[in-house]
């Protein structure tokens, strides 16, 4: 018996979880790799072998110019810091009040503002109100979309997190004299610092990999991003897979990500455990 | 005045202009005939409604979506439920496998999308690989069934976000108060039965943003969708997201509205219950 368990956490579980990660993750990543290698041809039916012929450089230059990856990179990056700012500032500022103040009114303020983290967007009449605003295809309507969004999640995830906090951290500051905005910025936004570390990691995941409210507002604009601009390079070729050309952009584009995971791995997870379930 | 109510303005002051006012807006438009044929907008009563019951694409894809928020949320709950279990403890290896398991939450659905589309061609690899495995040739069609391609749609979803479920899991577990479990195992109870009376009874907070989580994110599931099948064959995984899509695309933005309505109220229909069903498990525990 104690034998048995030995074995089992000594050999069978690390092979266990080497090969179902190998398997069940590595076969995939292995095949948008080594697709994106190929020449057109060859990569017109995928397959999980070595290219004959490496068309690496060629692949990822015309992904990178044909789906105008630094412009669309811009875009991305353009939309997605303002919106995650602003969100988290606007976020964590109304929150602290609705986590602090009691009474009727308080409650059913906090009640509308998390409604969003349930009720999905309405995302067609979005598109006539950015018209008539006249922010219709523009990044700024871009980021007000997304802000609209995401405060609900933002203000569920802070108010709890304020509550948690006793109210006496802050009455030294305010024996000094000092005003609301001071005990914000000064004593409160810094213990926030744990919520609003997962916040980001999981706002600037939707919003980076977005594509469905991002081809409802900015379709057909100037402006563009990553996910758009994959979308445009995998449907631009109607005869033919260019299944090459679609991984290299692929893998382009989420390498940034995971190399900031893998560098920063270790206080993302823990920035999502710590906020996610208390 | 210590916590003074024009903190509150800018957030709500973006909510009700970002997010209630189209919200409203959706309950006005769905019943006029705006579209990209014709500059005014006129109210048309319950048309749009008639117009989409009539086609049955609209129940069609209500149906759909349920079923696939349904088989994700099981799915991803369950492949993060599995995972967390089996890297639970400390060691280098499952430190780094729970690195590589996370690794598809960062990409794109899109792009995980594009990949499974290119696995699971008849004459792809997955097909291969069995193919290889059994001795003879497989020519499953994947995602060419109108009956099972949604099923392999919501697996290629939960694969792409079981890594964050499982995290979450891990999160749970590690909360589990180390004397319970002691005092459990003075007792005489064993690893499953630890666990059924126990553990995941203990982690039943986990369980409900997961399968929340997952609900809600597949009511509103789109980009894997799109990457996958487009919402085919013949319409078969044509979801909410993907109709409205579609629909839109094609000018008649006030039935896409109505659309849009549709999703809002199954919703709140569906996803209120079951996340007060959950919240309610979690006390009885």
């Amino acid at each position: 018996m104690r034998n048995s368990t030995r074995g089992w956490s000594r050999l069978v579980h690390p092979a266990v979880v080497i090969v179902l990660a190998a398997v069940v993750i590595g076969i995939p990543l292995w095949l948008a790799l080594v697709t994106s290698a190929k020449s057109q041809g060859e990569a017109n039916l995928p397959d999980l072998s070595l290219p004959r012929v490496w068309h690496l450089w060629d692949n990822y230059s015309q992904a990178f110019s044909q789906g105008h990856m630094l412009w669309a990179l811009f875009g991305s990056l353009l939309v997605m810091v303002p919106s995650v700012a602003g969100v988290l500032i606007f976020g964590s500022l109304a929150s602290w009040v609705l986590a602090r103040r009691t009474g009727r009114v308080m409650a059913v303020l906090y009640s509308a503002a998390i409604s969003g983290i349930i009720l999905p967007p309405a995302v067609v009449t979005i598109v006539l109100l950015l018209r008539q605003l006249h922010l219709a295809s523009t990044p700024i309507g871009m980021m007000l979309v997304y802000m609209g969004m995401y405060m609900s999640l933002v203000i569920f995830f802070v108010t709890g997190f304020v509550r948690t906090i006793p109210v006496e951290v802050e009455e030294a500051a305010r024996m000094d004299g000092a005003r609301p905005l001071g005990i914000f910025i000064k004593v409160v936004l810094p213990l926030l610092r744990p919520v609003i570390a997962t916040a980001t990691i999981l706002i600037c995941l939707y919003i980076w990999n977005d594509v469905f409210y991002a081809f409802f507002v900015l379709g057909g604009g100037t402006y563009s991003t990553l996910p758009l601009n994959l979308y445009s390079v995998a449907s631009s070729n109607l005869y033919q897979n260019n299944w090459n050309l679609v991984f290299a952009y692929v893998v382009l584009m989420s390498l940034p990500l995971v190399v900031v995971f893998v560098v920063a791995q270790r206080r993302i997870i823990s920035g999502i455990t710590g906020g996610a379930v208390k | 005045m210590l916590y003074p109510s024009s903190f509150l303005a800018p957030a709500f002051a973006v909510l009700a202009v970002f997010f209630f006012l189209p919200t409203v807006f959706n309950f006005v438009y769905a019943f006029t005939d705006w579209s990209a044929f014709h500059d005014d907008i006129r109210p048309v009563g319950l048309a749009n409604v008639k117009a989409v019951l009539s086609n049955g694409a609209l129940l069609s894809s209500l149906r759909i979506t349920i079923v696939y928020a349904v088989l994700v949320a099981i799915m991803q709950t369950g492949f993060g439920l599995g995972l967390a279990l089996l890297l639970e403890r400390d060691t280098r290896i499952n430190r780094f496998a729970r690195v590589v398991f996370f690794i598809p939450v960062l990409m794109s659905a899109l792009a995980v999308g594009y990949t499974f589309q290119a696995l699971l061609k008849p004459d792809g690899p997955l097909n291969g690989l069995l193919g290889a495995l059994i001795g003879q040739q497989v020519t499953i069609p994947w995602l060419g069934s109108t009956t099972w391609t949604v099923v392999t749609v919501a697996f290629v979803n939960s694969w792409k976000w079981m890594g964050l479920a499982m995290v979450i899991f891990l999160a749970g577990l590690k909360t589990i108060p180390a004397d319970v479990l002691e005092a459990a195992r003075i007792d005489g109870a064993g690893r499953w039965r630890t666990f059924l009376s126990i553990r995941f009874p203990l982690i039943a907070p986990a369980v409900t943003f997961n399968v929340a989580t997952a609900l809600l994110g597949s009511f509103n599931g789109f980009d894997t969708i799109l990457a996958t099948t487009g919402g085919g064959p013949a319409q078969q995984t044509e979801v909410l997201d993907i109709y409205i899509f579609r629909v839109y695309g094609n000018g008649l933005f006030a039935q896409a509205t109505t659309m849009s309505l549709a999703l809002l109220l199954l919703v709140a229909l569906l996803a209120f219950p079951v996340i007060g069903y959950l919240r309610k498990r979690e006390r009885v525990l």
